[in-house]
C-alpha cells in the first residue's frame, strides 16, 4: 500500500434487510477493521419489504474505500452497496436542530441570520429559539459557527442523507 | 427421526413438533450425521430430542472449544458442514475461539447455542451471555431465533450461508422457550434469501485477460490456497491439469497443501515465512503470478512493498473483499476456484488451437533457475545419532506411512506445525487440517477426533508439541469414549518452540516464560486416559515407536523427546522480503538472495508478529 495514496471522502448508500443487529454488524465492521465513519444515518425506507437504507460518509485511500464496499457487500443482510461519490452526481443533505439562548440584539441577530440561511424557528420562548436547518454539512457548519457568539446552546444533527441525481434508482 | 418422518400424516397434524424436534429434523434434512456438543440447561430440550432418535450421532466432548475444532476437522476432511451444539453463557463463550478459527480459515460450521428464554434476555439471567453480540465478529453470520415460525427456515438458511460462497461459521442462538414451543416444520426447499448470492461463475473477459498474461509469461507461477481445497477435489484435478498443460511451477499456501501432489515435479513446496527457498524465490522473481484461492496473507507476502516486485498479478477468489486487500492485482477474478480453473483450461486450449505460442524457451530458462534454487536443498538439517531431530521424526513418520492412501494429518500450532508442513508429503486435498489464519494452539487433537469420526478406518495423526497438546488434552477422554484410534505424535522439546525460536533470533536469547516446566509424563498421562503411551528418547527407537503407533488399533500418544534447540528453517524474518530468507542456523537475518549476509531485523519487522 503506497503511503502517498490520497485520502478521499466517499458517501456510500447501503440497502439492508431491517433485522435486529444489522446496524451493529455495519458499525462493528467499521470499528473492527479500523475504517472511519464521518457520518452514519439509518432508517427504514421500505416498510413492506422490511428494508432500511444506511448512508455512510467515510474517508480512506481508494484501496480502503474499495475494501469497505466489498466488506459491506459481504454481509448477509446487505442487498446493495452504492458508492454515490463514484457513481456520478448526487445530492447530500443534512438536517440540524440548533438551540440559541439569548436576549436583545443577539436574539434579533440570530433570527436575521436564520432567515438568510433559510432556517426555520420551530420552537421559541422569550429567551430562546430552536431553528431547523437543512443543507450541506458545510452550510450547517457555517450556520452553527455564526450562532456561537449569539448564544448557541445545543445542536442536534442527523448526519448526511444522500441520493443520486437524475432518473436512475438504487 | 426416519421413523418419525414416516409417521402417518394425521398424527403430525394433531401433534406439532417442538422447537428442539424441528431443529433436529432440519439437521437430518441438511444431511447431518454427527454433532459435536456439550449439554447444559438451555439446550436440554435438544438433548431430549437427540435421546429419542437414531439418525444423528452426538459426540460428547470435554470442553466446548474442542467441539468446534472437532467439527472443523470433520468439515475439512469431508467437505461437509461441521455441526456444534453447546449451551448458553459459558458454553457459547468457550466456543468463540473455534468460531474465529473457522472464520479465518473459511471452514463451514453451524454452531447451535442455547439461550435463556426470550423473556429473560437482557436480564443477566443465569448462564446468559449476549451470544449474537459476542459472536458477530466471530462468524460469517449469526441468528437469534425469537419466532418458532421461522426456526426451520433459519436452520436451513444457516447451512446455506455456512457452505456457500466463501464458507464460514454460522451461529444460531436458540432461546429455551423457542425450543419448547410447538410449531410447523418446513423443509429446506421453502426458504429463499435474496440479499445473499455469492458469485460463482467468473467473468469471461477476466479469464481472457488472465490467459493473455499467462500465454506471454516468461517466468510464471501458480500460487494456490485454501479456496481450492474448499472448492472440492475437482479443483485440485483441474489445477494438476492446468499446471501440466502450461508447464508452470506450482506452490501452495499452508492452507492449500494437498491441492498439488507433493510428488509432482512441478510442485515447489509451500511458500511463505517457513516455505521453501525455491517457492519463495520463484514468487519473488516471477513475471506472472496466478493466485487461485489464496489471500496474500502476511505469512505469505513478507514485506509488502518488496513482494514479487516485477510481476503481473492475477487473483481469483470467491470473496471480492479478498481481492486488492493487501496486494494490488492486475487481473481480479471473482468466482469459485473450480469454475475459474475450468474456464482457464478451456481458454488456454482455445488459444493454443488458434495458434498462440507460449514462450517455451523462456519457461525452460525459468525452470533452470528454479532448479538451481532447489539444489540448495533448503530443508536440509544437521543429522544426529545422539539426539532425535524433530525433522527426522517427521521424515520417518512420512517414510513409514508413504505407502498408505488414507493418512490424515492435523497439527497444533508452532514449530512442529511448520515442520509437518515441510516434511510430510500431501498427495491429495482434504488430508491436512491445520489452524492457519488464527494459529490456535490446541486445535489438532480435537480436529483429529473430528476427522476420525468421519473416517473411522483411516490413520489420523495429530502432529503436536508438548505445549499445544496440553491446551485441549481433555479430549483424549472423548477419543477413548468413542474408540477413535487417533494418534497423537508429540514432538517434545520442552519449550514453546516457536516462541523460543523468536526469542533466540529477535530478543537476544532471553527465553522469557517459554520453557515448559513441570510437564506431565505423557506416557502415564495417556494410560490414565485409557490410551496407549509410547516414548522414544533415542534415534534408534523412532522407527519402532512409529510402527507400533500405527499397528495398535487404539488411541496412542507418542512422546518423542526431540532436540530442544532445533529451529525451524528456512525462515523469512518478519518485515523481510522473500529474497531475504534465513536458510539455517549459520545465516543471520538480513541476508540477500545469497543467504548468509548479516544485518539486523528492521524496526518495522520487530513490531510484526
Amino acid at each position: 500500500m503506497p503511503a502517498q495514496a490520497p485520502i478521499e471522502r466517499h458517501t456510500i448508500a447501503v440497502l439492508v434487510d431491517n433485522e435486529p443487529g444489522i446496524l451493529a454488524r455495519v458499525v462493528g465492521l467499521f470499528s473492527g477493521r479500523g475504517y472511519n465513519i464521518e457520518s452514519l444515518t439509518v432508517a427504514e425506507t421500505d416498510a413492506e419489504g422490511h428494508r432500511s437504507r444506511i448512508t455512510i460518509v467515510t474517508r480512506g485511500t481508494p484501496m480502503v474505500i474499495e475494501q469497505i464496499k466489498a466488506q459491506l457487500d459481504r454481509l448477509v443482510p446487505v442487498h446493495k452497496v452504492s458508492d454515490l461519490t463514484m457513481e456520478g452526481p448526487h445530492v447530500e443533505r443534512e438536517l440540524a436542530l440548533v438551540k440559541v439562548v439569548s436576549t436583545g440584539e443577539k436574539r434579533v441577530e440570530s433570527l436575521r441570520i436564520a432567515d438568510i440561511f433559510r432556517a426555520k424557528p420551530i420552537d421559541s420562548t422569550i429567551e430562546s429559539f430552536t431553528f431547523e436547518i437543512t443543507g450541506s454539512g458545510e452550510k450547517i457548519d457555517a450556520f452553527v459557527g455564526l450562532m456561537k457568539p449569539l448564544g448557541l446552546a445545543e445542536v442536534s444533527r442527523t448526519g448526511v442523507v444522500a441520493i443520486a441525481r437524475g432518473e436512475r434508482g438504487m | 427421526m426416519s421413523t418419525a418422518a414416516a409417521a402417518p400424516q394425521l398424527a403430525q397434524d394433531t401433534a406439532l413438533p417442538n422447537g428442539a424436534e424441528i431443529v433436529l429434523k432440519a439437521l437430518v434434512d441438511q444431511g447431518v450425521d454427527v454433532i459435536f456438543g456439550y449439554p447444559g440447561g438451555a439446550v436440554l430440550p435438544i438433548y431430549d430430542a437427540i435421546f429419542q432418535q437414531n439418525s444423528i450421532k452426538h459426540v460428547l466432548v470435554r470442553q466446548e472449544g474442542g467441539a468446534v475444532h472437532a467439527a472443523e476437522g470433520y468439515a475439512r476432511s469431508t467437505g461437509k458442514v461441521g455441526v456444534v451444539l453447546v449451551t448458553s453463557g459459558p458454553g457459547a463463550t468457550n466456543a468463540v475461539t473455534g468460531l474465529v478459527d473457522a472464520l479465518m480459515d473459511s471452514i463451514p460450521i453451524v454452531c447451535l447455542t442455547g439461550q435463556v428464554p426470550t423473556h429473560l434476555i437482557g436480564n443477566d439471567a443465569f448462564q446468559e451471555a449476549d451470544t449474537t453480540g459476542i459472536t458477530r465478529p466471530a462468524t460469517k453470520h449469526n441468528y437469534l431465533v425469537k419466532d418458532i415460525g421461522k426456526l426451520a427456515q433459519v436452520v436451513h438458511e444457516a447451512f446455506h450461508v455456512a457452505r456457500s460462497g466463501r464458507p464460514g461459521p454460522v451461529v444460531i442462538d436458540l432461546p429455551k422457550d423457542i425450543l419448547l414451543a410447538k410449531g410447523e416444520y418446513k423443509g429446506p426447499e421453502t426458504f429463499k434469501r435474496v440479499s445473499y448470492a455469492p458469485r460463482l461463475d467468473p467473468d469471461p473477459k477476466a479469464i481472457a485477460a488472465a490467459v493473455d498474461l499467462m500465454i506471454k509469461a516468461e517466468r510464471p507461477i501458480l500460487y494456490t490456497g485454501g479456496g481450492l481445497i474448499n472448492s472440492g477435489p475437482r479443483a485440485s484435478e483441474l489445477l494438476i491439469k492446468l499446471a501440466h498443460m502450461t508447464g508452470f511451477p506450482v506452490t501452495n499456501t499452508l492452507m492449500g497443501l494437498g491441492a498439488m501432489p507433493a510428488s509432482d515435479p512441478l510442485f515447489l513446496g509451500m511458500l511463505g515465512m517457513h516455505g521453501t527457498y525455491e517457492a519463495n524465490l520463484a514468487m519473488h522473481g516471477c513475471d506472472v503470478m496466478v493466485n487461485l484461492g489464496a489471500r496474500f496473507d502476511d505469512r505469505v507476502t513478507g514485506r509488502l512493498n518488496a513482494f514479487s516486485p516485477g510481476s503481473k498479478k492475477i487473483h481469483a477468489d470467491i470473496d471480492p473483499s479478498s481481492i486488492n486487500k493487501n496486494v494490488r492485482v492486475d487481473v481480479p477474478i471473482v468466482g469459485d476456484a473450480t469454475r475459474v480453473l475450468e474456464a482457464m483450461v478451456a481458454e488456454w486450449e482455445k488459444r493454443l488451437a488458434a495458434g498462440a505460442k507460449p514462450d517455451k524457451k523462456a519457461l525452460a530458462a525459468w525452470w533452470a533457475r528454479i532448479e538451481t534454487w532447489r539444489k540448495r536443498d533448503c530443508l536440509a538439517y544437521r543429522k544426529s545419532d545422539a539426539i532425535i531431530k524433530p525433522q527426522y521424526a517427521l521424515e520417518r513418520l512420512q517414510a513409514l506411512t508413504a505407502h498408505r492412501d488414507d493418512v490424515f494429518i492435523t497439527t497444533e500450532v508452532g514449530q512442529h506445525q511448520m515442520w509437518a508442513a515441510q516434511f510430510l508429503k500431501f498427495q491429495k486435498p482434504n488430508r491436512w487440517m491445520t489452524s492457519g489464519g488464527l494459529g490456535t494452539m490446541g486445535y489438532g487433537l480435537p480436529a483429529a477426533m473430528g476427522v476420525q469420526m468421519a473416517h473411522p478406518d483411516a490413520l489420523v495423526v495429530d502432529v503436536a508439541g508438548e505445549a499445544s497438546i496440553l491446551m485441549n488434552i481433555q479430549e483424549l477422554s472423548t477419543i477413548v469414549q468413542y474408540r477413535l484410534p487417533v494418534k497423537t505424535f508429540i514432538l517434545n522439546n520442552q519449550y514453546m518452540g516457536m516462541v523460543r525460536q523468536w526469542q533466540e533470533l529477535l530478543h537476544g536469547s532471553r527465553y522469557s516464560e517459554s520453557y515448559m516446566d513441570s510437564l506431565p509424563d505423557f506416557v502415564k498421562l495417556a494410560e490414565a486416559f485409557g490410551c496407549v503411551g509410547l516414548r522414544a528418547t533415542k534415534v534408534s527407537e523412532v522407527d519402532d515407536v512409529i510402527r507400533e503407533m500405527i499397528a495398535v488399533k487404539r488411541p496412542v500418544v507418542v512422546d518423542m523427546a526431540v532436540d530442544q534447540k532445533e529451529n525451524c528453517f528456512p525462515m523469512i524474518p518478519s518485515g523481510a522480503a522473500h529474497n531475504e530468507m534465513i536458510l539455517g542456523p549459520n545465516d543471520k537475518p538480513g541476508g540477500g538472495e545469497k543467504p548468509g549476509g548479516t544485518g539486523p531485523i528492521s524496526e518495522e519487522g520487530m513490531v510484526l508478529v
